[in-house]
């Protein structure tokens, strides 16, 4: 059966991908303009820094519905469930599950479920029975509906929608707890919407009187059944995709396409099971997502990056535009007042009691409470969309005689709830969170301490352990370490698994083999060796300082001051406007250049956004800094170099060097209280990577650190002028620079050297990848400053690379 | 979650940690796990390296400053009390405490002068009171991104020292740095919701 299936499902996908317009009566034309559209949109940021696009699409598919049906007298399009369950909707979980940050996730697992689950039974059951009660009452006129009809309009009404909700906080900047919860909420509470809806429409097609006892256990069964089930397929699925991914070395083209093609296996598989097909893509993405992303090539990584979000983008704006179509039907709408308004009314207030309710309960167990503010974004946070709608749809006439009233409230709540809460949550976040103080420029010293206050409390959070569930994380990772990445992931992925590590392995690889290339196609790897200095690079490493000439200003301020003037008035007016203008650039430079918190630059999960690149880059740059300074302080507690002796051949070499490059005095920082006890245990050299770092001998280490003290002596004679900033001037002191040899260093070995990358002859092309590393580290990081192995020639024997 | 006052008695002396810092007991025992993950091979006590290890902190430009303001005074172990101390900086500030507060008693660890002078140490590094304009500008060099100019960072050093320093010394003495932060609101700048 698996290979039907399998040939099923790929067709489905092309048909997604590529037919879909044709196939269900939908012109090519809408969802062309309307990505157009979005352009338009993320072009001009002063409409959608207020007005959310979910709400802008919506009014402009109500537009074009309306031109549509004014020429044609007849609504054309409309939104099929067929469409949305199977073409529209997988793309945007999948990006969610495969971009979810999961720790966040799995911290808040507890909640989200409880929210998510009871929540949601909730508000279905308060939603359909007030609903009811009022309609006992009369209010509502006359209906033709029964007690079943109304909670089944409840349950397809309650749940919050994942596409609504990513949509419209997006944009809003709350917390990340907060925001994983309501993401999570959205997305998991679709097993309860599926079940619910299932039970109560095959209760109203049973008809209320034959309903027993034994029924109403068998929905409940059924949700465990469909929920677990679901989970457990995506899961299955996760699996197969990661396994897969680890054998696909040889064909990369289609690597990407099989992440795409297996998760959507998931979906349709459950789907033809009847379980919860979000569920099952969702933990499909958040199962597979470290294994595939460590299996999967660099490039074959950024295409389904960028294919995802392309997607996803893709389904969500149609998805908007065609709710706005739809709802322009003559056909479709049946009015009632009072159901409609009360409707609204009951959504929102249950909402927000069964909130505060959960919340109560959950802050008693909670490490991070749940404060006010958190509720009531929580609450108006709870957004309804497409799910919802295309539910009603999916309503049969005949059996539900009011399905036009359904449909029409439906369409309102969505309304209401995407244009009128999404436009009114952000100011309504801002207001809550800030009193806001009285407008001023931040002086230099509240700008630059701010900056310092933030990176001292997400480094206090990080030592703190963010949010419990430490025991668990660990038993986990520690399950993951020794079973499942040793079957799901390549051999060499499973080396060097820290992210950081990781990126440097690549580059420094790259690095390395364009070098020997280059060494080859010249004939001779003899270069390798030379420590010469004479041919060095012709690369070119001068890159656009954003502004020398404006540090100078303050030069030009003293010259002046000091210039003999009568007319002290316009002297100090010259210096009052040139103060000013120093002033602006100083805190123009800080504004950009100062380190960003981690909070501030990692986006939990973005749907437009991919903006890792300048993170990582930041990343980098700190941790070759950091893992510098470490190596200093363990080279001198591990040689016992006294901190005077260093001290004052600092100095000299410092003086050498100014006199050298003209730089800066001082760019040595200070031992801090440099650890002068030499019983620190070997293992103690494991600088980076808590987790696998191998285990050595002592004898093995101090020889491989006299060894590389004396050829780092060498290649730090070759100091390459234009470094500006002294933190990175690569040769303060020659020895300290590789306290742990490559070969015992955790994660890969390959570093080609200093020298190996200064001394590349020519063929700058190769390196323009590399430039801004260059600009930034010029030969740095400890990491790259290991020699590789192909330098090693006279390393000895017993420490040959692993 | 019932369980924990019973299980937080395992922490040795925990009555007087509870005291001195005013963590919840549930606080301390997640923190007591927190600190018994962090420490390897199982010493009873943190050292540098422990803490070194945390993936997050060698991407934090401060990092290792911070790290060392958990060993003061050139220690190597950190033990359990100690390491709650430091964190007891970064409990919120609660309103109620700060009323009911005995005016007798030393300031609780999470006051706003506390806090700040938890920053101060940061930047003075030789402990004598007041920041320099070389410390300054190597806690400069470590926040700012390598595009900018040596020059520009010890103008930019230059006048951040300025600014605050009135005294005229050329440093800056904990008094004027606390003075050149108080519009800024450090008791909410400066804490951590999970510590309650």
């Amino acid at each position: 059966m698996a290979p039907t299936v399998g040939v099923h499902a790929s067709l489905e996908v092309l048909a997604g991908l590529t037919g879909f317009h044709v196939s269900h009566k939908v012109t090519s034309v809408v969802p062309e303009s309307a990505l157009l559209i979005v352009l338009g949109f993320h072009v001009s940021h002063k409409v959608t820094s207020v007005v959310p696009e979910s709400a802008l699409l919506i009014v402009l598919g109500l537009v074009l519905g309306g031109i549509v049906l004014a020429a044609d007298h007849i609504a054309s399009f409309s939104l099929t469930p067929t469409v949305f369950f199977f073409y529209l909707l997988p793309p945007i979980v999948l990006d969610a599950g495969y971009f979810m940050p999961n720790r966040l996730f799995f911290g808040n697992l507890g909640t989200i479920l409880l929210y998510a689950v009871i929540g949601t039974v909730w508000n279905a059951a308060t939603t359909g029975l007030s609903l009811y009660g009022v309609f006992r009452s009369g209010l509502m006129g006359d209906l033709n509906i029964g007690l079943l009809d109304f909670l089944l309009f409840g349950s397809l009404i309650a749940a919050v929608d994942p596409v609504a909700v990513l949509a419209v906080f997006e944009e809003v900047h709350v917390n990340e707890v907060l925001f994983i919860i309501v993401f999570g909420e959205s997305l998991l509470n679709d097993a309860v919407t599926v079940v619910l809806y299932n039970v109560f429409e095959s209760f109203v097609t049973l008809g209320g009187d034959k309903v027993t006892g034994v029924d109403c256990a068998k929905g409940i069964v059924s949700f465990f059944v469909v929920s677990l089930g679901g989970t457990l397929v995506g899961v299955v699925f996760a699996f197969l995709l990661s396994l897969v991914t680890r054998f696909t070395k040889h064909v990369r083209i289609i690597e990407p396409g099989f992440v795409f093609v297996l998760s959507y296996l998931s979906y349709l598989t459950s789907e033809m099971l009847s379980l919860s097909a979000i569920l099952a893509i969702t933990f499909c993405g958040i199962c597979c997502q470290k294994y595939v992303k460590a299996n999967i090539s660099e490039q074959s990584a950024t295409t389904v990056r960028y294919a995802m979000k392309m997607l996803a983008s893709g389904a969500e704006t149609i998805i908007f535009m065609f709710l706005g179509i739809s709802a322009v039907d003559p056909l479709i709408w049946k009015w009632n007042t009072a159901f409609v308004l009360l409707t609204l009314v009951f959504i929102s207030v249950y909402r927000a009691i069964g909130v505060v309710l959960q919340t109560w309960v959950l802050n008693r167990y909670r490490m991070v409470q749940l404060e006010i503010i958190d509720q009531v974004v929580m609450s108006y946070g709870g957004l309804r969309g497409a799910v919802a709608y295309a539910l009603v749809v999916l309503l049969d006439e005949n059996k539900v005689k009011e399905k036009n009233l359904f449909v029409s409230t439906t369409i309102i709540v969505i309304f209401f709830t995407v244009i009128f809460q999404g436009l009114t949550i952000k100011p309504l976040v801002q207001w809550l969170k800030v009193k806001r103080s009285e407008q001023r420029d931040p002086k230099l010293n509240e700008k630059l301490h701010g900056r310092a206050f933030d990176h001292i409390l997400s480094a206090i959070e990080d030592i703190s352990g963010q949010i419990g569930h430490n025991y668990l994380r660990d038993k986990w990772s520690n399950f993951d370490r020794k079973f499942l990445s040793k079957i799901l992931m390549r051999r060499s992925a499973q080396k060097s698994r820290d992210r950081i590590l990781n990126v440097f392995h690549e580059l420094n690889l790259k690095d390395a083999i364009s070098y020997v290339a280059e060494g080859e196609r010249r004939g001779s790897l003899a270069f390798i060796r030379s420590p010469s200095t004479d041919n060095m690079v012709n690369v070119d490493f001068s890159t656009p300082r954003p502004s020398t000439v404006e540090a100078s200003i303050s030069y030009l301020l003293r010259e002046n001051a000091s210039a003999v003037r009568l007319d002290m008035q316009s002297l100090e007016q010259r210096r009052q406007s040139i103060r000013d203008t120093e002033d602006m650039t100083t805190h123009h430079t800080l504004q950009q250049y100062l380190y960003k918190p981690r909070q501030e630059y990692k986006h939990l999960y973005s749907r437009h956004e991919l903006t890792v690149d300048e993170d990582e880059t930041q990343d980098k740059e700190i941790f070759r800094r950091t893992m510098r300074r470490r190596l200093e302080s363990f080279k001198s507690a591990k040689l016992g170099v006294s901190p005077h002796k260093k001290a004052s051949k600092l100095l000299k070499r410092e003086r050498v060097q100014k006199r050298r490059n003209s730089s800066i005095p001082n760019g040595k920082l200070p031992m801090v209280s440099p650890l002068h006890d030499l019983t620190i245990k070997e293992k103690d050299l494991e600088l980076s990577d808590p987790e696998e770092a191998p285990s050595y001998d002592a004898e093995e280490v101090s020889r491989g650190i006299e060894f590389l003290a004396n050829i780092t002596q060498d290649a730090a004679t070759d100091s390459p002028s234009g470094i500006d900033n002294p933190v990175f001037s690569p040769d303060e002191d020659p020895g300290i620079l590789s306290a742990v040899p490559p070969w015992l260093s955790p994660g890969e070995t390959v570093v080609p050297s200093q020298r190996a990358r200064v001394q590349i002859p020519h063929s700058p092309s190769n390196f323009h990848r590399l430039a801004p590393f260059r600009l930034s580290g010029k030969s740095v990081d400890s990491f790259l400053l290991a020699d590789g192995p192909e330098e090693q020639p006279h390393a000895p024997p017993n420490s040959t690379p692993m | 979650m019932g369980s924990c006052s019973s299980r937080a008695a395992r922490i040795p002396d925990v009555d007087s940690i509870q005291r001195e810092t005013g963590f919840s007991q549930a606080s301390l025992l997640r923190l007591y796990h927190r600190f018994r993950a962090l420490d390897k091979n199982e010493k009873g006590y943190l050292s540098r390296v422990d803490l070194q290890e945390i993936g997050a902190l060698a991407v934090n430009p401060l990092g290792d400053r911070i790290i060392d303001s958990f060993f003061p005074d050139g220690s190597l172990q950190l033990d359990f009390p100690g390491f709650v101390r430091v964190l007891a900086h970064f409990r919120p500030v609660d309103v109620e405490d700060l009323r009911n507060r005995d005016p007798q008693e030393p300031e609780p660890l999470n006051s706003r002068m506390n806090k700040l002078r938890f920053a101060f140490q940061l930047y003075d590094l030789d402990r004598d009171g007041k920041i320099s304009r070389h410390e300054m500008l190597q806690v400069l060099r470590l926040m700012v991104g390598v595009q900018v100019t040596e020059e520009q960072l010890e103008s930019i050093a230059d006048r951040t020292v300025q600014e605050a320093d009135e005294d005229g010394d050329g440093a800056v003495s904990f008094l004027e740095f606390a003075k050149s932060l108080e519009k800024m609101n450090i008791e909410q700048k400066m804490s951590i919701r999970i510590l309650k």
